[in-house]
Order: C-alpha cells, then sequence, then structure tokens
C-alpha cells in the first residue's frame, strides 16, 4: 500500500540515527498520523454499522435498537468506554462484541453460532464470510456495528466498571494470561508488551503495563489499517496477537478474549478513548 | 521437548516451585485454567496442545519479571542438560543461507504452510546487518558480533547453543528456543552461526 511504504520510507530515513533525529522522526509520524485521521475510511464503517443497529434482521425481523450494552436498551452513547463489564442477564462479562452476539440472538433471533460468525446474507445485505472479522472486499457486520459504537465513545474517558467480582476475575484472569508463556515460541504477550521503548522490526511496541502506552493502545483500537484496507476491532486484534504468538486459535468472543480485553481497559483506564483510529 | 504437564498443574508451577508459595491462589488458578482451555480451539498445525506449558514456561510465566535467583539458575541447568549439538561436529554454515534464514518470519502460525520451512525471525528483534534497516529491538544489536569475538570453537559452541535454547544461558529469555522446541533444524542454525561468526558475513562488516 502506497501510505504504507511512504511511513516506511520516513521510517527507514531516519531510523537508524538517535536524538534528535529520532525525536524529528517521531514528530513526522505524528504529524503523518494527523493527516491520515482527517480522511479516515472508519467513517464509512460506522455509517453502516448505525444503519445496520437500526435495520430490522433475523428470524424476529427486529432491529438491535433496543440492545442493552451497559447503559441501558438502546443506549450507545459511552457504551464501548464502559466495557466490558458484568450483565446480570447472561451473568458473565461481556464485551462490545459479546454482548451484540447475545442482542443478535435475544432481539433478532439468529442463534448463537449465526451471530457469532455472520453466515446470514440476503439480497441488499452485507456479504457476510464466515470469519468473524471481515476481510478484503467482503464485509462483517459485527465489524461495522463495532466500529459505530465505539465511534459513540469518542473523546471519552474508558472507565471500565470493577465492582462485580466477576469483573475483577476477568482482569486477574487477563492478567495471568498476559503472562502466560507456551507453544513452539516459548510467547506471551508479555514478550512484546512487556518492556518500553520496543520494536519488532520498525513497528513500535506499548507496553501494557505502562498506563500512557496502554491508554493510547486501548484508545486506537478498533482502527482502519491501511495495509489491509480494513477496519479492525479489539477482538481481532486479541486473535491476531495469539495468532502470531503461534498458540491455538482464539474464539471470538470467548471468555479469555474478554479478559484479556478486561485487563487491557483497567490498565488503560483514565485514558481518553479516540477510535476507531487509523493505523498503518 | 520436555514432557508436558497438564495446564492445571503447570499453573501451580510444580517441580521447583510448588504451590505453596501462593495457596489463595490456587482456585483462581484452577479457573483461569479452564477458561482458557474453552477458549482456543486447534486450527492447522497449531494444535491445542501448544497451551500446555513444560516447567520452564510455566515458572516463567508464574514468576513474571521477579524469578527467585536459585530457580534461574534450576532452569539454566536443566536447559543445559538439554542441549544437543550436531553429531557432524560442524557448527558454522553458509551465511548467505543464514541471511535468507534470519530474514523470514514464516513458520509455526495457524496460517503457515506446515511444509514450508520456518524461519529465524532474528530481524524481528535484532538489528544484525548494517544494511537492514527494518530491524527489532527486543533483543540486542548483534552487528558485529563476530567481529568483536572471533569464530573459535568456544564461540562457535556459545552461539550455536544460544540460538539452539536461549533459556539455557537467561531463563526466561524473551528469545524462542529455537532448536530445543523444533523451530529451526540442525543445519539452519548452523547457517545462523555462519551469519553471526563468518568474517564475510555482512554482520561483521
Amino acid at each position: 500500500m502506497r501510505i504504507q511504504r511512504v511511513l516506511a520510507g520516513v521510517l527507514a530515513v531516519t531510523l537508524p540515527c538517535f536524538s534528535p533525529a529520532q525525536q524529528d522522526t517521531q514528530k513526522e509520524i505524528e504529524r503523518y498520523r494527523q493527516m491520515l485521521q482527517e480522511s479516515n475510511p472508519a467513517e464509512l464503517f460506522e455509517a453502516r454499522g448505525e444503519e445496520l443497529w437500526k435495520t430490522r434482521r433475523g428470524p424476529k425481523n427486529a432491529s438491535l435498537e433496543r440492545c442493552d450494552l451497559g447503559l441501558g436498551p438502546g443506549v450507545v452513547k459511552g457504551a464501548y468506554v464502559r466495557l466490558p463489564r458484568h450483565f446480570a442477564d447472561t451473568d458473565r462479562v461481556q464485551d462490545a462484541e459479546s454482548r451484540l452476539v447475545t442482542c443478535m440472538v435475544a432481539l433478532q433471533g439468529f442463534t448463537p453460532e449465526e451471530a457469532r460468525r455472520h453466515p446470514f446474507s440476503g439480497t441488499g445485505a452485507p456479504m457476510i464470510t464466515a470469519d468473524p472479522f471481515s476481510g478484503v472486499g467482503q464485509r462483517s457486520v459485527m465489524t461495522d456495528l463495532v466500529a459505530w459504537i465505539a465511534s459513540e465513545s469518542r473523546g471519552m474517558t474508558i472507565a471500565p466498571p470493577m465492582s462485580h467480582p466477576k469483573e475483577r476475575f476477568a482482569y486477574q484472569a487477563g492478567e495471568r494470561l498476559f503472562y502466560y508463556r507456551a507453544g513452539p515460541y516459548d510467547f506471551g504477550c508479555v514478550t512484546c508488551h512487556g518492556e518500553e521503548g520496543k520494536r519488532i522490526r520498525l513497528q513500535n511496541l506499548p507496553k501494557m503495563t505502562n498506563a500512557k502506552d496502554a491508554q493510547r493502545a486501548f484508545g486506537t483500537w478498533p482502527a482502519y489499517r491501511v495495509s489491509e484496507g480494513e477496519l479492525r476491532s479489539m477482538q481481532w486484534r486479541m486473535w491476531e496477537c495469539i495468532r502470531q504468538m503461534r498458540f491455538p486459535e482464539l474464539e471470538f468472543a470467548s471468555d479469555a478474549s474478554i479478559a484479556l480485553i478486561t485487563y487491557l481497559a483497567k490498565k488503560a483506564e483514565g485514558g481518553t478513548f479516540d477510535a476507531p483510529a487509523i493505523k498503518r | 521437548m520436555q514432557p508436558r504437564m497438564i495446564l492445571a498443574l503447570a499453573l501451580c508451577g510444580i517441580g521447583v516451585a510448588g504451590c505453596a508459595t501462593r495457596p489463595s491462589d490456587s482456585e483462581a488458578e484452577r479457573a483461569v485454567a479452564e477458561m482458557i482451555k474453552a477458549s482456543f480451539k486447534t486450527r492447522g498445525q497449531a494444535t491445542i496442545d501448544r497451551l500446555s506449558q513444560d516447567d520452564a514456561q510455566a515458572l516463567c510465566s508464574k514468576h513474571a519479571g521477579e524469578l527467585p535467583k536459585g530457580m534461574s539458575d534450576g532452569i539454566e541447568k536443566v536447559q543445559q542438560a538439554a542441549l544437543r549439538y550436531p553429531s557432524s561436529g560442524k557448527l558454522m554454515g553458509d551465511w548467505r543461507q543464514g541471511e535468507r534464514i534470519a530474514q523470514s518470519g514464516v513458520g509455526k502460525q495457524f496460517t503457515d504452510d506446515p511444509n514450508r520451512p520456518a524461519g529465524g525471525s532474528c530481524y524481528n528483534c535484532h538489528q544484525l546487518s548494517k544494511q537492514e534497516l527494518s530491524f527489532g529491538t527486543i533483543g540486542p544489536s548483534l552487528y558485529q558480533f563476530g567481529k568483536l569475538r572471533g569464530s573459535s570453537e568456544a564461540i562457535q559452541k556459545y552461539a550455536y547453543g544460544k540460538i539452539y535454547n536461549a533459556e539455557a544461558f537467561a531463563a526466561c529469555s524473551n528469545m524462542p528456543r529455537f532448536g530445543h522446541n523444533g523451530v529451526l533444524t540442525e543445519e539452519q542454525i548452523t547457517h545462523l552461526v555462519a551469519l553471526l561468526l563468518d568474517p564475510e558475513s555482512p554482520v561483521n562488516k
């Protein structure tokens, strides 16, 4: 992708030198991100998501407008920054995606498998993939919905609730998972996200136990990824890291995925949510 | 590969630590182990048994960032004992092939072709040659590794052993145990040794 190449070029020219050149590089990257942010294709996903929220779908021919994302039925404004949270009706800690699965089942009448995989399609409906994430040229209802829901928390403070014992347990489980090393490469999340100022190749890595890094990381997903031409959600970010860690596949909207997201949300507490963002 | 334990036992850090250190955690540990088991599934070559930890993985997870000295010596001793060198005795291969292996980050992901050899992902974390500007910084720079150390038998053996099993030298290292865990072949590791030590290698220019 052209933008990616430009960014790589900017990095390649200046990175081997250190400050003040490196500071200049960082400034250039910031300026570039700012430029990208001004015309973020994520807006297209957000618009589709808003429409999907209001569209009657499924065996019950109902919209999602009565879906409770934690702040009451139908309240979307500010919901994303207060997730994951415990829901009394399911007695589970849920993030945005897993909650959408619940609503698609309860309100629209889809089976849990249908809601998780979106294998439903029809005339005029977005093309649905077997994967919970959209691929090039394919659309995912889940991705579009999450883009819009996240956008309704833009500019707000990340504030996941921790009052319910199951929320605290999810945090603790997420923490253990963060340090859990396994597989043929001995990797854990901590391998790449345990130290400050590190990179893989030229990609900067946030240290997730550092509030500032965690706030920036958590606060910028979902994101439109220029290199893929796709909008990617936080569930996708977990799934993709786990794949690169050489672990088996992390199931979409699984308890472990939600535990990891709960851990990150808590680490990012107090930060400003600024997603859907745009990334390399 | 070390004998694998079932997940619940692994989380208790059985072997060196035992469960006595954090007894109140054992229930939470079991619950987390259950959660993990229920949340992952085999896909392609990435089978579910990859989540079972060996002793070193279990101890490094449990004591992340605060590994007691005795325990770190213990891990290194066990991993040292598991080191295997090529039966041919030849430790230095071809640095050109080593450079290709160092550049490649494929291997062992469920999206990778299991019939294709894995790469070493070296540049992901290390600076090596001066020409490659896209390098990571999780590991130290290895630029001029051989120029600074020479290429004696002892240095060759060290480099081979470190790539084969980094934890034999530094318990809980971030670096994968490429030989020990069967990611790279003996021959591939000898090519990486050459990349590090051969005076003609770009690493030493």
